[in-house]
Protein backbone atom coordinates (compact mmCIF):
# COMPACT_ATOMS: atom_id res chain seq x y z
CA UNK A 1 0.00 0.00 0.00
CA UNK A 2 2.74 2.48 1.12
CA UNK A 3 4.75 1.12 -1.66
CA UNK A 4 1.50 1.97 -4.36
CA UNK A 5 0.95 5.42 -2.68
CA UNK A 6 4.62 6.22 -2.56
CA UNK A 7 4.06 7.79 0.39
CA UNK A 8 3.21 6.15 4.23
CA UNK A 9 4.95 5.25 7.67
CA UNK A 10 6.25 1.80 6.70
CA UNK A 11 8.25 1.45 9.91
CA UNK A 12 5.34 1.87 12.54
CA UNK A 13 3.04 -0.35 10.29
CA UNK A 14 4.86 -3.22 10.39
CA UNK A 15 6.26 -2.93 14.37
CA UNK A 16 2.18 -2.64 14.76
CA UNK A 17 1.15 -5.30 12.95
CA UNK A 18 1.13 -8.62 15.59
CA UNK A 19 -0.80 -6.42 17.87
CA UNK A 20 -3.03 -5.53 15.46
CA UNK A 21 -3.82 -9.24 14.16
CA UNK A 22 -4.31 -10.17 17.57
CA UNK A 23 -6.49 -7.82 18.89
CA UNK A 24 -8.94 -8.05 15.59
CA UNK A 25 -8.67 -12.17 15.01
CA UNK A 26 -9.09 -13.08 18.84
CA UNK A 27 -9.15 -10.73 21.02
CA UNK A 28 -12.17 -7.75 20.07
CA UNK A 29 -15.81 -8.37 20.52
CA UNK A 30 -16.88 -6.95 16.89
CA UNK A 31 -18.91 -7.75 14.16
CA UNK A 32 -17.93 -6.44 10.46
CA UNK A 33 -21.64 -6.62 9.42
CA UNK A 34 -22.65 -4.67 12.17
CA UNK A 35 -19.60 -1.70 12.58
CA UNK A 36 -21.89 0.93 14.28
CA UNK A 37 -23.08 -1.55 17.17
CA UNK A 38 -23.35 0.05 20.38
CA UNK A 39 -22.11 -3.03 22.60
CA UNK A 40 -19.12 -3.81 20.07
CA UNK A 41 -15.60 -3.16 21.96
CA UNK A 42 -13.89 0.30 21.24
CA UNK A 43 -10.26 -0.28 19.33
CA UNK A 44 -8.44 3.59 18.96
CA UNK A 45 -5.40 3.72 17.06
CA UNK A 46 -4.02 6.47 18.41
CA UNK A 47 -1.16 6.11 16.23
CA UNK A 48 -3.31 7.09 13.44
CA UNK A 49 0.15 7.00 10.72
CA UNK A 50 -0.32 3.39 11.06
CA UNK A 51 -3.36 3.43 8.81
CA UNK A 52 -2.14 1.25 6.16
CA UNK A 53 -1.81 -1.37 8.68
CA UNK A 54 -5.05 -1.07 10.25
CA UNK A 55 -6.84 -1.00 6.81
CA UNK A 56 -5.51 -4.26 5.66
CA UNK A 57 -6.55 -5.35 9.22
CA UNK A 58 -10.05 -4.27 8.57
CA UNK A 59 -10.31 -5.37 5.27
CA UNK A 60 -8.95 -8.72 6.25
CA UNK A 61 -11.27 -9.13 8.96
CA UNK A 62 -14.60 -8.27 6.92
CA UNK A 63 -15.37 -4.65 7.45
CA UNK A 64 -14.81 -3.67 3.89
CA UNK A 65 -13.29 -5.21 0.41
CA UNK A 66 -9.84 -5.62 0.07
CA UNK A 67 -10.06 -4.33 -3.17
CA UNK A 68 -10.65 -0.56 -1.54
CA UNK A 69 -6.73 -1.07 -0.13
CA UNK A 70 -5.50 -0.73 -3.72
CA UNK A 71 -6.89 3.38 -3.30
CA UNK A 72 -4.95 3.95 -0.06
CA UNK A 73 -4.20 7.68 -0.30
CA UNK A 74 -5.17 7.84 -3.85
CA UNK A 75 -7.53 11.47 -4.71
CA UNK A 76 -10.79 10.86 -3.03
CA UNK A 77 -10.05 7.17 -1.35
CA UNK A 78 -12.02 6.85 1.64
CA UNK A 79 -8.39 5.63 2.97
CA UNK A 80 -6.52 8.46 4.29
CA UNK A 81 -3.29 8.33 5.23
CA UNK A 82 -4.95 8.91 8.65
CA UNK A 83 -8.28 7.05 9.46
CA UNK A 84 -11.47 8.77 9.15
CA UNK A 85 -14.38 7.13 11.36
CA UNK A 86 -17.04 8.75 9.17
CA UNK A 87 -15.49 6.74 6.09
CA UNK A 88 -14.10 4.06 6.94
CA UNK A 89 -16.04 1.23 8.73
CA UNK A 90 -14.73 0.17 11.85
CA UNK A 91 -12.76 3.00 12.53
CA UNK A 92 -13.35 4.63 15.48
CA UNK A 93 -11.27 7.94 16.09
CA UNK A 94 -10.10 10.18 13.25
CA UNK A 95 -6.22 9.89 14.90
CA UNK A 96 -3.39 11.56 13.29
CA UNK A 97 -2.33 14.08 15.67
CA UNK A 98 -0.43 12.40 18.56
CA UNK A 99 -1.82 12.46 22.15
CA UNK A 100 -5.41 12.32 21.10
CA UNK A 101 -6.41 8.43 21.25
CA UNK A 102 -5.85 7.88 24.78
CA UNK A 103 -7.98 10.75 26.10
CA UNK A 104 -10.50 9.53 23.68
CA UNK A 105 -10.06 6.18 24.85
CA UNK A 106 -10.68 7.35 28.39
CA UNK A 107 -13.64 8.99 27.56
CA UNK A 108 -15.65 5.23 25.64
CA UNK A 109 -14.45 3.31 29.08
CA UNK A 110 -15.93 6.23 31.02
CA UNK A 111 -18.73 6.10 29.22
CA UNK A 112 -19.01 2.10 28.98
CA UNK A 113 -19.13 2.67 32.81
CA UNK A 114 -21.70 5.61 32.44
CA UNK A 115 -24.09 3.71 30.41
CA UNK A 116 -23.64 0.34 32.16
CA UNK A 117 -22.36 -0.68 28.79
CA UNK A 118 -20.13 -4.33 28.42
CA UNK A 119 -17.51 -3.26 25.76
CA UNK A 120 -14.01 -3.07 26.79
CA UNK A 121 -11.88 0.19 25.54
CA UNK A 122 -8.45 -0.64 23.83
CA UNK A 123 -6.23 2.04 22.49
CA UNK A 124 -2.11 1.57 20.74
CA UNK A 125 -0.33 4.27 20.90
CA UNK A 126 3.61 4.82 19.75
CA UNK A 127 5.94 5.46 22.12
CA UNK A 128 7.59 8.45 20.77
CA UNK A 129 3.92 9.67 21.18
CA UNK A 130 4.12 9.66 24.67
CA UNK A 131 5.96 12.62 24.61
CA UNK A 132 2.96 14.11 24.01
CA UNK A 133 1.43 15.41 26.98
CA UNK A 134 -2.40 15.22 26.68
CA UNK A 135 -1.38 11.38 27.63
CA UNK A 136 -0.38 11.87 30.73
CA UNK A 137 -3.65 14.22 31.65
CA UNK A 138 -5.36 10.97 30.26
CA UNK A 139 -3.16 8.76 32.04
CA UNK A 140 -3.80 10.27 34.99
CA UNK A 141 -7.49 10.65 34.97
CA UNK A 142 -7.73 7.00 33.97
CA UNK A 143 -5.77 5.83 37.15
CA UNK A 144 -8.43 8.12 38.74
CA UNK A 145 -11.51 6.85 37.34
CA UNK A 146 -10.00 2.99 38.06
CA UNK A 147 -11.14 2.36 34.68
CA UNK A 148 -10.51 -1.26 34.31
CA UNK A 149 -12.31 -1.95 30.95
CA UNK A 150 -9.34 0.09 28.98
CA UNK A 151 -6.35 -1.29 28.01
CA UNK A 152 -3.54 0.76 26.24
CA UNK A 153 -0.78 -1.08 24.51
CA UNK A 154 2.51 1.13 23.83
CA UNK A 155 3.66 -0.22 20.59
CA UNK A 156 7.42 -0.07 22.11
CA UNK A 157 9.62 0.21 19.16
CA UNK A 158 11.94 2.47 20.61
CA UNK A 159 12.20 4.92 17.53
CA UNK A 160 10.43 7.80 16.78
CA UNK A 161 10.54 10.30 13.30
CA UNK A 162 14.27 11.53 13.75
CA UNK A 163 15.83 9.42 16.65
CA UNK A 164 15.35 7.04 19.24
CA UNK A 165 13.26 8.40 21.60
CA UNK A 166 15.82 7.85 24.22
CA UNK A 167 18.55 10.03 22.99
CA UNK A 168 15.36 12.16 21.94
CA UNK A 169 13.31 12.52 25.36
CA UNK A 170 13.70 9.53 27.13
CA UNK A 171 10.21 7.55 28.34
CA UNK A 172 12.03 5.23 30.12
CA UNK A 173 11.66 3.77 32.84
CA UNK A 174 8.25 3.40 31.20
CA UNK A 175 6.32 0.73 33.06
CA UNK A 176 6.96 2.71 36.17
CA UNK A 177 5.95 5.75 35.26
CA UNK A 178 2.82 4.10 33.77
CA UNK A 179 2.51 2.31 37.42
CA UNK A 180 2.94 5.81 39.43
CA UNK A 181 0.11 6.89 37.25
CA UNK A 182 -2.30 4.04 39.03
CA UNK A 183 -2.08 1.56 36.25
CA UNK A 184 -1.47 -1.98 35.79
CA UNK A 185 1.48 -3.11 33.64
CA UNK A 186 2.36 -5.84 31.68
CA UNK A 187 5.79 -5.87 29.79
CA UNK A 188 5.73 -8.45 26.80
CA UNK A 189 6.89 -9.52 23.27
CA UNK A 190 4.72 -7.20 20.99
CA UNK A 191 5.75 -10.23 17.86
CA UNK A 192 5.00 -12.89 20.40
CA UNK A 193 1.62 -13.82 19.19
CA UNK A 194 0.74 -16.77 22.05
CA UNK A 195 2.12 -13.87 24.54
CA UNK A 196 -0.12 -11.27 23.48
CA UNK A 197 -2.95 -13.95 23.45
CA UNK A 198 -2.46 -14.82 26.96
CA UNK A 199 -1.96 -11.07 28.08
CA UNK A 200 -5.22 -9.99 26.32
CA UNK A 201 -7.41 -13.29 28.14
CA UNK A 202 -6.05 -12.37 31.45
CA UNK A 203 -7.00 -8.95 31.07
CA UNK A 204 -7.76 -6.56 33.65
CA UNK A 205 -4.32 -6.99 34.74
CA UNK A 206 -5.90 -5.73 38.26
CA UNK A 207 -8.84 -5.36 39.15
CA UNK A 208 -9.91 -1.50 39.53
CA UNK A 209 -7.55 -0.09 37.59
CA UNK A 210 -6.39 0.21 33.89
CA UNK A 211 -4.15 -2.05 32.51
CA UNK A 212 -1.18 -0.92 30.02
CA UNK A 213 0.86 -3.60 28.09
CA UNK A 214 4.03 -2.18 27.47
CA UNK A 215 4.47 -4.24 23.68
CA UNK A 216 8.30 -4.08 23.20
CA UNK A 217 8.02 -4.57 19.11
CA UNK A 218 11.13 -3.72 16.46
CA UNK A 219 9.87 -1.00 14.47
CA UNK A 220 9.90 -2.27 10.49
CA UNK A 221 9.27 -5.73 11.89
CA UNK A 222 9.94 -8.60 9.03
CA UNK A 223 12.11 -7.07 6.71
CA UNK A 224 15.90 -6.91 7.19
CA UNK A 225 16.67 -3.82 6.08
CA UNK A 226 13.73 -1.74 7.74
CA UNK A 227 14.04 -3.27 11.13
CA UNK A 228 15.13 -0.32 13.20
CA UNK A 229 15.88 2.20 10.48
CA UNK A 230 15.02 5.61 11.77
CA UNK A 231 15.13 6.84 7.99
CA UNK A 232 11.91 3.63 7.38
CA UNK A 233 9.93 5.85 9.87
CA UNK A 234 8.26 7.34 6.55
CA UNK A 235 10.21 6.23 3.49
CA UNK A 236 8.78 4.24 0.85
CA UNK A 237 10.54 1.50 -0.60
CA UNK A 238 12.05 1.45 -4.23
CA UNK A 239 10.60 -1.41 -6.61
CA UNK A 240 13.24 -3.62 -5.84
CA UNK A 241 12.98 -3.07 -2.23
CA UNK A 242 9.57 -3.97 -2.46
CA UNK A 243 10.27 -7.42 -4.07
CA UNK A 244 13.05 -7.81 -1.44
CA UNK A 245 10.46 -7.11 1.57
CA UNK A 246 7.66 -9.51 0.24
CA UNK A 247 9.98 -11.98 -0.23
CA UNK A 248 11.20 -11.91 3.29
CA UNK A 249 7.75 -11.07 4.79
CA UNK A 250 6.27 -14.43 2.64
CA UNK A 251 9.35 -16.24 3.89
CA UNK A 252 11.05 -15.68 6.81
CA UNK A 253 14.35 -17.29 7.40
CA UNK B 1 -22.99 50.74 34.60
CA UNK B 2 -24.99 48.19 33.07
CA UNK B 3 -26.42 45.64 35.36
CA UNK B 4 -28.49 42.22 34.93
CA UNK B 5 -28.62 38.58 34.60
CA UNK B 6 -25.29 36.22 34.49
CA UNK B 7 -26.55 33.97 31.43
CA UNK B 8 -24.63 31.03 32.92
CA UNK B 9 -27.61 30.44 35.46
CA UNK B 10 -30.08 30.26 32.30
CA UNK B 11 -27.57 27.72 31.17
CA UNK B 12 -26.93 25.97 34.52
CA UNK B 13 -31.16 25.65 34.76
CA UNK B 14 -31.83 24.86 30.83
CA UNK B 15 -28.99 21.65 31.24
CA UNK B 16 -30.63 20.41 34.41
CA UNK B 17 -34.20 20.64 33.18
CA UNK B 18 -32.61 19.10 29.91
CA UNK B 19 -30.83 16.17 31.62
CA UNK B 20 -33.30 15.20 33.87
CA UNK B 21 -35.50 13.83 30.34
CA UNK B 22 -31.97 12.90 28.06
CA UNK B 23 -30.23 10.29 29.93
CA UNK B 24 -27.64 11.01 27.27
CA UNK B 25 -26.59 14.32 28.72
CA UNK B 26 -23.60 14.43 31.08
CA UNK B 27 -21.21 17.10 32.06
CA UNK B 28 -17.98 17.16 31.56
CA UNK B 29 -15.19 19.72 33.22
CA UNK B 30 -12.01 20.59 34.05
CA UNK B 31 -12.32 21.48 38.28
CA UNK B 32 -14.81 24.50 37.09
CA UNK B 33 -18.10 23.10 38.40
CA UNK B 34 -18.29 26.75 40.34
CA UNK B 35 -16.94 28.78 37.97
CA UNK B 36 -19.32 26.88 35.13
CA UNK B 37 -22.11 27.47 37.82
CA UNK B 38 -22.78 23.14 37.92
CA UNK B 39 -22.97 22.52 41.58
CA UNK B 40 -26.57 22.30 41.01
CA UNK B 41 -26.09 20.10 38.49
CA UNK B 42 -23.91 17.65 40.40
CA UNK B 43 -26.10 17.74 43.52
CA UNK B 44 -29.23 16.38 40.76
CA UNK B 45 -26.80 14.34 39.17
CA UNK B 46 -23.96 13.21 41.37
CA UNK B 47 -22.80 10.30 38.43
CA UNK B 48 -23.28 12.06 35.92
CA UNK B 49 -20.75 15.08 36.34
CA UNK B 50 -17.07 14.09 35.01
CA UNK B 51 -14.53 16.44 36.44
CA UNK B 52 -11.20 15.44 34.73
CA UNK B 53 -9.07 17.89 36.22
CA UNK B 54 -7.31 20.93 35.49
CA UNK B 55 -6.37 19.17 31.40
CA UNK B 56 -8.10 20.99 28.42
CA UNK B 57 -7.10 18.75 26.15
CA UNK B 58 -7.72 15.57 28.08
CA UNK B 59 -11.18 17.33 28.97
CA UNK B 60 -12.07 17.45 25.06
CA UNK B 61 -10.67 14.25 24.12
CA UNK B 62 -12.40 12.78 26.87
CA UNK B 63 -15.62 14.49 25.98
CA UNK B 64 -15.37 13.14 22.14
CA UNK B 65 -15.10 9.36 24.19
CA UNK B 66 -17.88 9.94 25.85
CA UNK B 67 -20.01 10.74 22.51
CA UNK B 68 -18.52 7.72 21.01
CA UNK B 69 -20.32 5.96 23.92
CA UNK B 70 -23.93 7.28 23.11
CA UNK B 71 -24.01 10.11 25.51
CA UNK B 72 -24.03 14.14 25.10
CA UNK B 73 -21.12 15.71 26.74
CA UNK B 74 -21.87 18.82 27.39
CA UNK B 75 -18.11 20.11 27.79
CA UNK B 76 -17.49 23.12 30.22
CA UNK B 77 -14.74 25.31 31.13
CA UNK B 78 -13.62 29.15 30.84
CA UNK B 79 -13.50 29.71 27.29
CA UNK B 80 -9.74 30.92 27.01
CA UNK B 81 -8.84 27.36 28.24
CA UNK B 82 -11.16 25.44 26.18
CA UNK B 83 -10.46 26.47 23.02
CA UNK B 84 -7.27 28.24 22.91
CA UNK B 85 -5.65 25.14 24.85
CA UNK B 86 -7.65 22.18 23.41
CA UNK B 87 -8.11 23.66 19.89
CA UNK B 88 -6.32 20.79 17.96
CA UNK B 89 -8.71 18.34 19.92
CA UNK B 90 -11.64 20.91 19.00
CA UNK B 91 -10.78 20.67 15.33
CA UNK B 92 -9.80 16.83 15.16
CA UNK B 93 -11.55 14.90 17.87
CA UNK B 94 -14.57 17.21 17.51
CA UNK B 95 -15.64 18.83 14.11
CA UNK B 96 -13.94 16.35 11.78
CA UNK B 97 -14.71 13.32 13.98
CA UNK B 98 -18.15 14.71 13.78
CA UNK B 99 -18.71 14.13 17.83
CA UNK B 100 -22.11 15.25 19.63
CA UNK B 101 -20.13 17.16 21.97
CA UNK B 102 -21.52 21.07 23.00
CA UNK B 103 -18.56 23.14 24.37
CA UNK B 104 -19.73 25.59 26.37
CA UNK B 105 -17.25 28.47 26.84
CA UNK B 106 -17.83 30.22 30.31
CA UNK B 107 -17.01 33.86 30.97
CA UNK B 108 -16.01 34.23 27.73
CA UNK B 109 -14.96 37.76 26.10
CA UNK B 110 -13.06 39.91 28.58
CA UNK B 111 -15.35 38.84 31.75
CA UNK B 112 -12.31 38.12 33.70
CA UNK B 113 -11.72 41.98 32.86
CA UNK B 114 -8.92 42.40 35.43
CA UNK B 115 -7.41 39.32 35.17
CA UNK B 116 -5.45 40.44 32.10
CA UNK B 117 -5.25 39.22 28.72
CA UNK B 118 -4.29 35.29 29.34
CA UNK B 119 -7.70 34.80 30.80
CA UNK B 120 -9.60 36.91 28.15
CA UNK B 121 -11.48 35.20 25.25
CA UNK B 122 -11.29 37.32 22.48
CA UNK B 123 -10.29 34.84 19.83
CA UNK B 124 -12.99 31.71 20.65
CA UNK B 125 -15.01 33.50 17.90
CA UNK B 126 -12.02 33.17 15.14
CA UNK B 127 -11.00 29.88 16.24
CA UNK B 128 -14.26 28.26 16.40
CA UNK B 129 -15.61 29.24 13.64
CA UNK B 130 -12.58 28.62 11.03
CA UNK B 131 -13.25 24.80 11.62
CA UNK B 132 -15.23 23.46 9.13
CA UNK B 133 -18.71 22.00 10.88
CA UNK B 134 -18.72 23.68 13.84
CA UNK B 135 -22.21 25.43 15.35
CA UNK B 136 -20.99 28.73 16.83
CA UNK B 137 -23.64 30.66 18.82
CA UNK B 138 -23.36 33.46 21.08
CA UNK B 139 -27.06 34.32 23.55
CA UNK B 140 -27.41 37.30 24.13
CA UNK B 141 -29.47 37.37 27.40
CA UNK B 142 -30.86 34.71 29.26
CA UNK B 143 -34.49 34.04 27.17
CA UNK B 144 -31.68 33.43 24.38
CA UNK B 145 -29.79 31.29 26.62
CA UNK B 146 -32.03 28.86 27.76
CA UNK B 147 -33.19 28.57 24.04
CA UNK B 148 -29.97 28.11 22.50
CA UNK B 149 -28.76 25.64 24.98
CA UNK B 150 -32.07 23.29 23.70
CA UNK B 151 -31.30 24.49 20.24
CA UNK B 152 -27.61 22.65 20.77
CA UNK B 153 -29.17 19.85 22.67
CA UNK B 154 -31.53 18.96 19.99
CA UNK B 155 -29.45 18.97 17.01
CA UNK B 156 -26.48 16.55 16.24
CA UNK B 157 -23.47 17.59 16.12
CA UNK B 158 -20.47 20.09 17.80
CA UNK B 159 -21.69 23.21 19.17
CA UNK B 160 -19.77 25.84 20.50
CA UNK B 161 -21.39 27.44 23.12
CA UNK B 162 -20.05 31.03 23.84
CA UNK B 163 -21.44 31.87 27.64
CA UNK B 164 -20.48 34.92 29.44
CA UNK B 165 -20.93 35.72 33.24
CA UNK B 166 -21.08 39.53 32.56
CA UNK B 167 -25.26 40.48 33.19
CA UNK B 168 -26.79 41.76 30.91
CA UNK B 169 -30.40 42.60 30.47
CA UNK B 170 -33.05 40.92 28.42
CA UNK B 171 -33.04 41.90 24.74
CA UNK B 172 -35.66 39.50 24.01
CA UNK B 173 -39.24 38.90 25.34
CA UNK B 174 -40.95 35.50 26.26
CA UNK B 175 -42.36 35.30 22.30
CA UNK B 176 -38.80 35.25 21.55
CA UNK B 177 -38.17 32.19 18.68
CA UNK B 178 -34.39 31.44 18.54
CA UNK B 179 -33.26 29.26 15.95
CA UNK B 180 -29.93 28.06 14.39
CA UNK B 181 -28.79 30.06 11.64
CA UNK B 182 -30.95 33.02 11.73
CA UNK B 183 -30.83 36.74 12.84
CA UNK B 184 -32.82 38.24 14.96
CA UNK B 185 -34.18 41.51 13.99
CA UNK B 186 -34.74 43.41 17.13
CA UNK B 187 -35.23 46.95 15.68
CA UNK B 188 -36.17 48.20 11.91
CA UNK B 189 -34.37 51.35 10.33
CA UNK B 190 -33.46 52.26 7.01
CA UNK B 191 -30.51 54.36 7.28
CA UNK B 192 -27.93 51.97 8.84
CA UNK B 193 -27.64 48.22 10.27
CA UNK B 194 -26.14 47.36 13.50
CA UNK B 195 -25.03 44.17 13.72
CA UNK B 196 -24.02 42.62 17.44
CA UNK B 197 -24.09 39.31 19.35
CA UNK B 198 -23.72 38.30 22.79
CA UNK B 199 -23.36 40.89 25.64
CA UNK B 200 -22.49 43.69 22.77
CA UNK B 201 -26.70 43.30 21.80
CA UNK B 202 -28.38 45.56 24.45
CA UNK B 203 -25.60 47.95 24.29
CA UNK B 204 -26.57 48.24 20.69
CA UNK B 205 -30.11 48.84 20.96
CA UNK B 206 -29.20 51.81 23.30
CA UNK B 207 -26.90 53.08 20.43
CA UNK B 208 -30.00 52.89 18.28
CA UNK B 209 -31.91 54.60 20.81
CA UNK B 210 -29.81 57.64 20.82
CA UNK B 211 -29.27 57.62 16.94
CA UNK B 212 -32.96 57.78 16.68
CA UNK B 213 -33.24 61.12 18.88
CA UNK B 214 -30.73 62.40 15.92
CA UNK B 215 -33.19 61.68 13.40
CA UNK B 216 -31.02 58.34 12.40
CA UNK B 217 -32.95 55.10 12.19
CA UNK B 218 -30.92 51.78 12.53
CA UNK B 219 -31.79 48.17 11.77
CA UNK B 220 -30.37 45.80 14.67
CA UNK B 221 -29.61 42.68 14.69
CA UNK B 222 -28.57 39.84 16.75
CA UNK B 223 -25.99 37.47 15.03
CA UNK B 224 -26.64 34.99 17.70
CA UNK B 225 -25.31 32.12 15.03
CA UNK B 226 -21.72 33.41 13.84
CA UNK B 227 -21.41 29.75 12.16
CA UNK B 228 -22.89 29.23 9.92
CA UNK B 229 -24.02 33.07 9.45
CA UNK B 230 -27.25 33.67 8.33
CA UNK B 231 -26.12 35.08 4.67
CA UNK B 232 -29.79 36.22 4.08
CA UNK B 233 -30.09 38.61 6.71
CA UNK B 234 -26.74 40.20 6.06
CA UNK B 235 -27.45 40.44 2.41
CA UNK B 236 -30.51 42.28 3.20
CA UNK B 237 -28.72 44.39 5.17
CA UNK B 238 -26.08 45.62 3.15
CA UNK B 239 -29.03 46.40 0.56
CA UNK B 240 -30.71 48.76 2.58
CA UNK B 241 -26.63 50.62 3.59
CA UNK B 242 -24.11 50.88 5.96
CA UNK B 243 -22.67 48.43 8.73
CA UNK B 244 -21.43 48.44 12.28
CA UNK B 245 -20.90 45.31 14.10
CA UNK B 246 -20.09 45.15 17.55
CA UNK B 247 -18.51 42.52 19.54
CA UNK B 248 -16.91 41.79 22.32
CA UNK B 249 -14.25 39.69 20.43
CA UNK B 250 -11.22 41.12 18.45
CA UNK B 251 -12.03 42.57 15.15
CA UNK B 252 -9.94 39.84 12.99
CA UNK B 253 -11.91 36.71 12.54
CA UNK B 254 -14.98 37.13 14.39
CA UNK B 255 -18.06 38.70 13.49
CA UNK B 256 -17.45 41.68 12.02
CA UNK B 257 -14.82 39.26 9.34
CA UNK B 258 -18.08 37.15 9.29
CA UNK B 259 -19.84 39.78 8.00
CA UNK B 260 -17.79 41.12 5.65
CA UNK B 261 -16.91 37.95 4.21
CA UNK B 262 -20.76 37.91 2.51
CA UNK B 263 -20.84 41.84 2.61
CA UNK B 264 -18.08 41.99 -0.16
CA UNK B 265 -18.69 38.70 -2.36
CA UNK B 266 -22.50 40.11 -2.21
CA UNK B 267 -23.53 43.82 -1.87
CA UNK B 268 -20.20 45.64 -0.64
CA UNK B 269 -21.00 48.41 1.42
CA UNK B 270 -19.32 50.43 3.70
CA UNK B 271 -18.67 48.78 7.24
CA UNK B 272 -17.28 49.82 10.63
CA UNK B 273 -15.94 46.64 13.11
CA UNK B 274 -16.22 47.54 16.59
CA UNK B 275 -14.57 45.10 19.09
CA UNK B 276 -11.12 44.94 19.81
CA UNK B 277 -8.39 46.54 17.67
CA UNK B 278 -6.13 43.37 17.38
CA UNK B 279 -4.23 44.64 20.69
CA UNK B 280 -4.28 43.25 24.23
CA UNK B 281 -6.36 44.70 26.54
CA UNK B 282 -4.93 46.89 29.77
CA UNK B 283 -5.91 46.08 33.32
CA UNK B 284 -9.52 47.02 34.06
CA UNK B 285 -13.12 45.29 34.38
CA UNK B 286 -14.95 44.20 32.11
CA UNK B 287 -17.35 47.18 32.03
CA UNK B 288 -14.04 49.31 31.97
CA UNK B 289 -12.56 47.44 29.17
CA UNK B 290 -15.94 47.51 26.53
CA UNK B 291 -15.79 51.38 27.40
CA UNK B 292 -12.22 51.44 26.62
CA UNK B 293 -12.55 50.26 23.65
CA UNK B 294 -15.63 52.11 22.68
CA UNK B 295 -18.31 49.15 22.61
CA UNK B 296 -20.76 51.15 25.27
CA UNK B 297 -23.56 52.51 23.03
CA UNK B 298 -22.30 56.40 22.88
CA UNK B 299 -19.35 54.80 21.43
CA UNK B 300 -21.00 52.66 18.81
CA UNK B 301 -23.59 55.50 18.18
CA UNK B 302 -20.43 57.87 17.31
CA UNK B 303 -18.89 54.78 15.03
CA UNK B 304 -22.40 54.62 13.00
CA UNK B 305 -22.82 58.52 12.36
CA UNK B 306 -18.92 58.23 11.70
CA UNK B 307 -19.77 55.65 9.09
CA UNK B 308 -22.68 57.89 7.49
CA UNK B 309 -20.82 60.81 7.34
CA UNK B 310 -17.79 59.81 6.24
CA UNK B 311 -19.42 57.22 3.82
CA UNK B 312 -21.24 59.87 2.16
Amino acid sequence: MVHRARMGHPGGDLSAADILAVLYFHVLRIDPARPDDAGRDRFVLSKGHASASLYATLALRGFFSEDLLTTYMRPLSSLNGHPDRNKVPGVEANTGPLGHGLPIAVGLALGARLTQGTWRTFVLTGDGELQEGSNWEAAMAAGQFGLDGLTLIVDRNRLQQGDTTENTVTLDPLADRLRSFGWAVVEVDGHDVGTLVATFEALPAAAGRPTAIVAQTIKGRGVSFIENRVEWHHRVPTDGEMALALGELRDPS
Amino acid sequence: MTTGADCRVAFADTLIELAANDPRIVAVVNDSVGSSNLRGFRTRFPDRLVNVGIAEQNLVGVSAGLAGAGLMPFTCGASCFLTGRALEQVKADLAYSRHNVKLCGMSSGMAYGELGPTHHSIEDLAWTRAIAGMTVIVPADPIETVQAVRAAAAMAGPVFLRISRMGVPAVHDDAYRFAIGRAAQLRRGDDVTLIATGVLVHRVLEAADALSRDGIEATVLNMATIRPLDREAVVAAARRGPIVTAEEHTVVGGLGSAVAEVVVETHPVRMRMLGVPGVFAPTGSSHFLLEHFGLTASGIATAARDLLRDGR
